[in-house]
């Protein structure tokens, strides 16, 4: 599904993606974890091309990043993103957000994407929210709200930039839950998280970056019990 | 001192042609000026050096000038080119015009900018194009922020039309200088013309506080 082969990505003289090879399967999910500033998020946004890269490959869907004849927002169509901070659009209610790419670029009847939208509310627990605002959601809503709008666009893989972060504490589970739910019903993910207990739960393999590489990766038993480098290892350590 | 109000009653339906004229003038430069100042604004912001610096150098050449110069080079220079018998009110129009293009363009950008790169991100996460980004996500949020500047720049524009008179477009303050020629007189015309623009400019501030509060209720 996604191939990413020797990804390297730098600002001005700083290197910041040091030649990453990733291969994801479909329907399987990948969580990344690693310090800030490994990494992590810029190798996530360089799958949808939000980062351009230096050098490399990427292969989504069977479209070539690089090529310069594939159309981008064709590729991102069938690629969702859920930011950190939401991003949510805050001139429209609810409704609207989920609907708006729908309509605009899959082209379909308002009545059909007004149906997928109320079909994806009641599966992130928000029915009752349609037609309000954006700033009248807590943190969490608004993250499931994103989450909702991402896939009405029906995409085959799905990004995650640390969807938790930004969230109070008490809030952060009702977030999980839902993108549990999605990895159980056999969506692709690739997670940017700092939740351990998501990543040994619900991912099928744990990738460990630090300082533009990625160290290890495996399954998240292999992980986390039993790491094999110290770089792996010492970050555990601090975070577990 | 004596204060001849029969001069007042006398240019009153001039005065009042003129303020329609001063309106009218303004209400142009502020059309023209922001469609104008739409596409220079967006172009000052392209991410191509190229296409962005003769934007630059437009909004530059605009604020860096004074406009009594630039109404000076349309009317004797530009339009003298282009009409046999140049009209002063089209000269008035194109100048004022010209001029608020450049500091609507500065408006949108500043607009644009001060959106958050997370909405454009998202919506180009969707799958949406530039400039269906930029028409559904960030000019709806944009323009909200752009009232109370783009009233600021009406404001300036009714002000700024007076220096109209000097190429001879009847509008308020060439009445004002009309009368005082005919009756070397200063006060009655000039504090006239003066109080007009005051109740014009105060009026439109008023309006524009109104319509402020209205949409940031939203």
């Amino acid at each position: 599904m996604i191939k990413v082969t020797n990804l390297k990505k730098s600002y001005g003289d700083l290197e910041v993606l040091k030649g990453l090879d990733v291969h994801i399967k479909e329907r399987e999910v990948v969580v990344v974890i690693g310090p800030s500033g490994s990494g992590k998020s810029t190798f996530l946004r360089c799958l949808n091309l939000l980062e351009d890269f230096n050098e490399g490959e990427v292969i989504i869907d069977g479209f070539n990043l690089k090529d310069k004849n594939i159309d981008i927002n064709k590729v991102r169509e069938e690629v969702g993103m859920v930011f950190q901070r939401f991003n949510l659009f805050p001139h429209m209610t609810v409704l609207d957000n989920i609907t708006l790419a729908p309509v605009k670029v899959r082209k379909w009847s308002m009545e059909k994407a007004k149906q997928k939208a109320l079909e994806l509310l009641v599966k992130v627990g928000l029915q009752d929210k349609a037609h309000v605002y954006p700033d009248s959601l807590s943190g969490g809503q608004a993250q499931r709200v994103a989450i909702a709008r991402a896939l009405a666009m029906e995409p085959k893989v799905m990004l995650f930039d640390e969807p938790t972060s930004a969230l109070d504490p008490e809030m952060v589970g009702e977030v999980l839950a839902v993108m549990k739910q999605l990895a159980q019903e056999g969506m692709t993910m690739v997670v940017v998280t700092h939740e351990m207990g998501f990543a040994r739960e619900v991912g099928d393999r744990v990738i460990f970056m630090d300082g533009g590489y990625i160290i290890e990766e495996g399954k998240p038993s292999e992980i986390f019990d039993n790491p094999k480098h110290e770089r792996t290892k010492s970050f555990l350590s601090k975070v577990l | 001192m004596d204060f001849r109000f029969d001069i007042i009653a006398e240019y009153a339906p001039f005065f009042l042609k003129g303020v329609l004229l001063t309106i009218g003038l303004s209400i142009i430069a502020i059309i023209v000026g922001s469609i104008l100042g739409l596409v220079i604004g967006l172009g000052k912001i392209s991410s191509k050096q190229l296409v962005r610096l003769p934007f630059e150098w437009y909004i530059n050449f605009f604020r860096g000038t004074p406009l009594f110069v630039q109404i000076l080079l349309v009317h004797f220079g530009l339009m003298p080119m282009l009409f046999p018998q140049p009209n002063p009110i089209i000269s008035a129009s194109v100048s004022l015009s010209l001029n608020a293009a450049a500091y609507i363009a500065e408006i949108f950008r500043a607009g644009i900018q001060s959106i958050d790169r997370g909405q454009m991100e998202a919506a180009r996460s969707l799958g949406m194009t530039h400039v269906q980004a930029m028409s559904y996500i960030i000019l709806p949020q944009a323009l909200k922020r752009m009232i109370p500047p783009f009233g600021n720049e009406f404001i300036v524009l009714i002000k700024d039309s007076s220096l109209a008179a000097i190429i001879a477009a009847p509008e308020l303050m060439y009445w004002g200088r009309a009368a005082q020629g005919q009756y070397y007189r200063v006060w009655e015309p000039y504090l006239t013309v003066a109080l007009i623009y005051l109740v014009l400019t105060l009026s439109l501030s008023k309006l524009l506080h109104y319509l402020e509060r209205r949409y940031s209720a939203k």
